[in-house]
């Protein structure tokens, strides 16, 4: 799994290693605002959303950090790289699931 | 662009779902099929530089954000139905853990940054940069062009997405009961945000990919688009 391709698994661990540059857009994206957000952006919360919102709220890392790690930048950056690392690892394991039914 | 659960209605969310179960039966099958097992390291690869490439969130002027999405480079190295895979497993895994996208919503999701932008983005490739060699400004300049597009294809698909359920659910009073805005406004602030900076950006981390990829690992790239192999030698279809 990772004795070929080393220039790309480098480069995808550069990209872990600068992910907190993610961290200076501080805005929430278009139709994502979370319903603490929404008073403020839309005036208020629609009833079938607020039905809705909370329905998966079991997120270990909830918006890629640490919880309680979000009192300077860099507990957020650390959170953040953590986080990273944790989804890498998640999603390199469940592709190489396929080196199991590849038969070539 | 991960629609959180509560922005759409069960009767848009799930059908949605429904129709991406049989996708991903097929996608599997077909990256059983047509991957050879030395690819399957790119494939992860290609959906880990996914997931964190939308980590990388921009500042968009008015205080929103948006980010690019890969799937169009992954499309471009293995094929759509790989992307498909690849995105969709890491969309899968920042809904479940990081709350990013919801799990109602996972089925649109998937659609809209793990089938509409890797086929469309791939397409456009395909068209634009021909018969060309992999490093040739032709064939660099398609793949900045298929980001951008594909990812452009992706925000415009949402905002329809968005924007439909404001005009399809509305409570008694009239107040809407999803998504907030009419398809005019979400169709208007998904694709200013996307056409203006986040298509760029993908466009160039599609093209600076590409060519990365291309000057390094050259066989990945030629094998597969250029068909310099009969489809029937390597068993696959070429990915169409």
């Amino acid at each position: 799994m990772f004795k070929d391709f080393k220039k790309l698994w480098m480069a995808l661990g550069m990209f872990i290693v600068l992910c907190p540059l993610g961290l200076i857009a501080t805005g929430t994206a278009f139709g994502e605002w979370g319903t603490d957000q929404l008073p403020e952006e839309v005036g208020f919360i629609p009833a079938g959303l607020a039905r809705f919102a909370d329905f998966w709220s079991r997120s270990p890392l909830p918006d890629y950090g640490i919880p309680g790690w979000g009192e300077n930048f860099a507990q957020s950056a650390g959170g953040y790289i953590l986080s990273a690392l944790v989804g890498v690892v998640l999603v390199v394991v469940l592709i190489s699931l396929f080196n199991k039914i590849i038969k070539d | 662009m991960h629609i959180p659960d509560g922005y759409l209605s069960p009767q848009t969310a799930i059908p949605f779902v429904a129709l991406m179960v049989p996708v991903w039966g097929a996608a599997i099958k077909k990256v059983q099929l047509n991957l050879k097992k030395k690819e399957v390291p790119v494939l992860a690869i290609g959906a880990a530089f996914s997931f964190t490439i939308m980590m990388f969130n921009l500042p968009i002027p008015g205080g929103s954000s948006a980010h690019a999405v890969g799937a169009v480079l992954l499309a471009i190295l293995l094929g759509p139905w790989s992307a498909c895979i690849g995105v969709s497993v890491a969309l899968i895994i920042q809904a479940l853990i990081f709350g990013d996208g919801g799990i109602i919503s996972v089925g649109a999701n998937c659609f809209n940054m793990a089938v509409v932008m890797p086929w469309v983005g791939y397409g456009i490739y395909k068209l634009i940069r021909g018969r060309s060699d992999a490093l040739s400004t032709r064939a660099i300049v398609a793949a900045f062009i298929a980001g951008y597009v594909g990812l452009n294809a992706a925000a415009f698909v949402t905002a329809l997405e968005f924007g439909s359920q404001y005009h399809l659910f509305q409570a008694a009073d009239g107040t809407p009961l999803y998504f907030p805005y009419s398809i005019k406004v979400a169709v208007l602030a998904m694709m200013s945000e996307h056409m203006l900076l986040a298509g760029p950006v993908e466009g160039l981390t599609t093209a600076l990919g590409a060519w990365f990829v291309a000057k390094n690992y050259p066989a990945l790239m030629t094998e597969r688009l250029l068909g310099r192999i009969k489809p029937d030698e390597l068993g696959v279809d070429h990915h169409v």
